[in-house]
This record gives C-alpha cells, structure tokens and sequence, in this order.
C-alpha cells in the first residue's frame, strides 16, 4: 500500500462519513437553519468525492451550483421567514415519521442489493483528468444538444415564472383607487425586499 | 515556450539525493508551497493595509500612521498584534457554533483560491486544469460564511448586513463569471498559465486588456463589488448598519474578516492582472530582449533574471490595482442597495453578455488575433 493510496482510501473514508452523517443530521435536526448550513456541508463533501475520482470540472461546477446557488437560496428564504415562530403541530406526525422511514429503508435495502448483486467491471475505465473539461463541452455540443437545449428551456422559464411572481403588478380603474378594498393591493405593491417589513 | 524553472523538480530530485522515496520527497514538497503562498498572502494584507492607512491619510489631507516603524510601516503589525490579545467575545444569546464556523468559511475559500495564482510559468501551487474557474466556485461558498455570521449574531444590523454581502455576491458572480468565459474563449484554455501566455507573445501589445476593454471594466467592477469595497461596500455601510455582518464580532474572529477582505482584494487585483494585464508578462517581450544581447533563453542567468522579473511584474501590476481600489474608496460615494442591484442585473449582466457574443463572433471573424 503507497502512499498515494493510502491518502485515497482515508479522504475517503472521511468524506463518505461526513455525508452519511451530514444527510441524516439534514433530516432529523429539528433546527432549520443547521439542516440548511449541514446541506451545504454534505454538497461540499460530494464535490470532494468528485475531486476523488479526477473529475475536477464536475467537483467546481458542484460547488458554484450547489452550495453558491442553491443552498444559498435556501438559506435565504429561511432567514427571511419569522423563526421566532413555532410551527403549527401537524397531526399524526409519528405515523408520518414511520412511514417515511419506512420508504426510505425499503429504498436503503433496494440499493444496497443493487450496489451488490451487481457485477461490477473492476477496475473501471481510467479516468481522463484535465481532458474532462472539453469532452464535457464537446458531449453537450452534439450528442446531448437537445437536452441542453431543453435544460436551458427550462430554466429560462423557471426565470420568467420568478419575474411574474415578483412583480406583483396591481392595475386598478382611477375612479376606484380610493375604495377601501384596494387600499391593501396598493399598500404591499411595493415591499422591498431587504425592508423592515419583511424581517422582524 | 521554455519550460523555466523548476522548484519542484529540483526539491524532490535533491531530496532523493539524500537517500528518499520519490513519494516521500513528493509528500515533504507539498506543505511548502503552500507555507509561501499563506505567508506572501498574509504580507500582502499587512502592505495593503499600510497603503490604504497612508493613501487615505493622503487623501484627506492627514499625514497617517507615523509612529510605528519608518513611515509608520508597522502599524499593520500593531493593528494585528492588538487583535490578537484583545478579548474573544461571543454575544449571550447568539448561537456560538455558527457564530465560529461563518469567519473561518469566509477566509478559507479565499486562501485556497491563491492555488491558481501563478507568478511564473512554473511558480504557482497547482496548475489545475480548470484554473479559473475553481476562484469563480471557490468565492460561491463565501457567501455561505457571511450568511452565517449574520444570522448566528442575533442581532437585525448583522442579519441585514449577512443578507446584503449574500445578495451582492450572488448578483456580481455572474457578469464576472461571464467576463471571465469571453477570456477563456480567446485564450482556449481555463488554466491561468495557459491564459497568461496566450497573452505574452507581443509583450505589451498582447495584453487581453487591449481586446476586452468591456471585460476589464466589467470585472474590475464586480471584483470590487465581490470585496465588498466602496463604493459597492453595503453589507457593512457604517451608517445604515452598524458595521454589518461584523458588528458582533471581536478580536481574533474580527481579524478573521478583516483579513478576508483584504486577501480577496489583492487576489482580486492578482486576478485582474493575469487575466487582463498578462499576469508576470514583461511589456517587452524577454525572448526579444535576450536574443538583443545576444544570450540564449534558456541560459540559466537569463532566466533567473526573467522568472524574478516575472514575479516583479504580478506584484507591481497587482499593486497597482490596489492603489486604484484604494483611491476608489477614498474618494467615491457608497451606492444605494437598490443602484446596486440595478446594475447588476441591468447593466453589467446584459453587457457582459453582449460582450461574450461579440468575442465569439470576432474569434470567428479574426481568429489570427482572437485565439481561433
């Protein structure tokens, strides 16, 4: 066993418990704000499983896209939602609990009987390193250009949703601008978003 | 292009000259670089926050620190030394794991993006193939810390303050990002030092700065804004909010802040200079130069002279940018949250894209001075 090796196997080894760990605390944590912060924890350690098997462009766009984008998003609307309050207690909450332990068990075992029933090509094909970059560019210029095309679709529409939802534009006949029910549609027209209003 | 010097070839085959493993000596070269890269980036922050002490001064008519050291050149030090005794206060009802945690995610991710910042062809820690684009998912993460902080110090200046640095961030990473892409475009290449030769084959002439005037203003604009520098600095706008995300914070985590914004604002200014101001290029071009007086390139004086010229250079260009930046926010207004995401979004983000398109279609038009 080289050295080389040896580092391998502990990196991982310690990313694999840090995501194992870092999932289940994700879920089970009764605090949200920690769920959310530990999310990003366990994307970092998957960049690092990534960075493990010589992908590096993958384990940097994992990064940029899920910790810098997503989590942060989530982490945003957390905090601009009232913490200080309680949730409302939802009813049959422990029956809910086992169910969904239940499910994710039942995928656990389904998985793991996959993972080892399956014959496994060992070792796999040796992995390209730096070449990783244009051959990714290359795959989503010809032959997965429609997907791409259709990712982008998507998220273009994703944007045009987010913009209609934000402007939030009222359009109210000047004669009935002094009626009492429109006095709320004009008050919220325009709450910014970082105002007192919306953060207690 | 000559290979030039080679620290790490010349450590390790010096360690196995004593008798090592090739693994071994490889495993002794890896901290080392790494040591110099923490040390040049921590004197960096100690010369930055001199000049920024007596630019200000200058600038106001003031004469600065003065006492300290010749000039006042160790009033950095001071400043440190006193944040290092000073007591470590951690508010009562603030949540102490995250409040420790958010410093640390704000520095670390700017200390490891110096991994790409090369100062020759041979001197940086890690030629990494996807160069550039590693600093561009590395300062994602910052976001992430300044998040932290601001929530976990209970206090609502902090967590507007958090909110603020997250939202600033977020919007200027992707005209930056784009900025970036019209580079590597030209320079077919993510790696730092494929970009900055692609730009030294005419010295001064081939810089990227002269065809991405639009890029260069682009990204020195979202890099200050990515350092929370005035006029973009409003996560900590003094009057609004305290001090922002750091009202809370003392001593050492103070420090801890303090230091990333400064590391990010020289790296920034690395970063420009490679990308836009042919990184440790010579105006002259140094093959030129040394066939003049008639001495061969690989000449081993010569290229001792060129490889410190070369680190010259990166740090004079760099420094440059810094006294820019300095100037910038000794005499400019800060900009409101709003003008600030105006310009972002409406201003920067459609411009850098009209630029990357205009790239694409003069690399396909010229591809002789575009990078075909």
């Amino acid at each position: 066993m080289n050295i080389a090796y040896s580092t391998e196997l502990i990196c991982f080894l310690i990313l694999s418990a840090v995501i194992v760990s870092g999932s289940l605390a994700v879920v089970l944590l009764e605090n949200i704000v920690y769920s959310a912060f530990l999310l990003g924890g366990v994307f970092m350690a998957v960049a690092g499983l990534y960075l493990l098997l010589n992908a590096s462009f993958v384990a940097a766009a994992q990064i940029l896209v899920y910790v810098g984008a997503v989590n942060v998003l989530i982490l945003f609307a957390i905090m601009l939602v009232n913490n200080k309050e309680k949730l409302k207690p939802i009813k049959g909450l422990r029956t809910r609990k086992f169910i969904s332990g239940g499910v994710c068990g039942g995928l656990l075992i389904l998985l793991l009987r996959v993972s080892i029933t399956t014959k496994w090509n060992l070792p796999g094909p040796t992995s390209i390193g730096e070449e990783a970059t244009e051959r990714i560019g290359e795959h989503l210029f010809t032959d997965y250009l429609l997907p791409f095309e259709l990712a982008s679709i998507l998220l273009l529409m994703a944007m045009i949703g987010a913009i209609v939802l934000a402007r939030r534009d009222v359009s109210i006949p000047a004669a009935d601008i002094n009626d009492l029910k429109n006095q709320k549609s004009l008050s919220d027209k325009k709450v910014p978003l970082l105002s007192e209003n919306s953060i207690k | 292009m000559n290979s030039g010097i080679d620290l790490e070839m010349s450590f390790t085959q010096g360690v196995q000259n004593l008798g090592l493993s090739h693994e071994l000596a490889h495993l002794l070269w890896i901290p080392l670089p790494m040591l110099l890269v923490l040390v040049s980036a921590v004197i960096g922050v100690l010369v930055t926050v001199w000049l920024e002490r007596k630019i200000s001064a200058a600038a106001q008519q003031r004469i600065g620190p003065e006492y300290a050291g010749a000039l006042g050149i160790l009033q950095p030090m001071a400043d440190g030394l006193k944040l290092l005794v000073k007591e470590d206060i951690i508010p009562a009802r603030a949540d102490s794991v995250l409040f420790t945690v958010g410093p640390i995610l704000v520095l670390v991710p700017v200390i490891l993006s110096w991994l790409i910042v090369p100062f020759g062809q041979n001197l940086l820690i890690s030629n990494v193939g996807i160069g550039i684009f590693l600093w561009i998912a590395l300062s994602s993460i910052q976001p992430i810390g300044l998040l932290m902080s601001g929530y976990s110090s209970n206090n609502k200046y902090s967590l507007l303050g958090g909110l603020r640095a997250a939202a600033q961030s977020i919007s200027y990473e992707i005209p930056l990002a784009l900025a970036v892409l019209a580079i590597v475009m030209m320079s077919n290449s993510l790696s730092t030092v494929d970009i900055v030769e692609q730009q030294n084959t005419a010295g001064l002439l081939s810089w990227n700065i002269w065809r991405q005037p639009v890029g260069f203003i682009i990204f020195w604009i979202c890099a200050l804004a990515e350092c929370e520098r005035l006029p973009f600095d409003l996560p900590e706008a003094e009057e609004e909010l305290v001090a922002g995300y750091q009202t809370e914070y003392s001593g050492m985590k103070f420090a801890l802040f303090y230091l990333a914004g400064y590391i990010n604002l020289v790296l920034s200014a690395l970063l420009v200079s490679v990308l836009y101001l042919g990184g440790w290029g010579f105006p002259i071009s140094i093959d030129w130069f040394s066939s003049l007086i008639g001495l061969s390139i690989d000449n081993p004086i010569v290229q001792i002279i060129a490889a410190s010229l070369g680190i010259v250079m990166t740090i004079l260009k760099a420094y440059l940018l810094v006294f820019l930046a300095i100037l910038l926010r000794w005499t400019t207004p800060r900009v409101r949250i709003d003008q600030l995401l105006d310009l972002g979004w409406k201003f920067l983000l459609p411009i850098s894209l009209v630029n990357l398109l205009v790239t694409a279609s003069l690399k396909l038009a010229f591809p002789m001075t575009f990078g075909g």
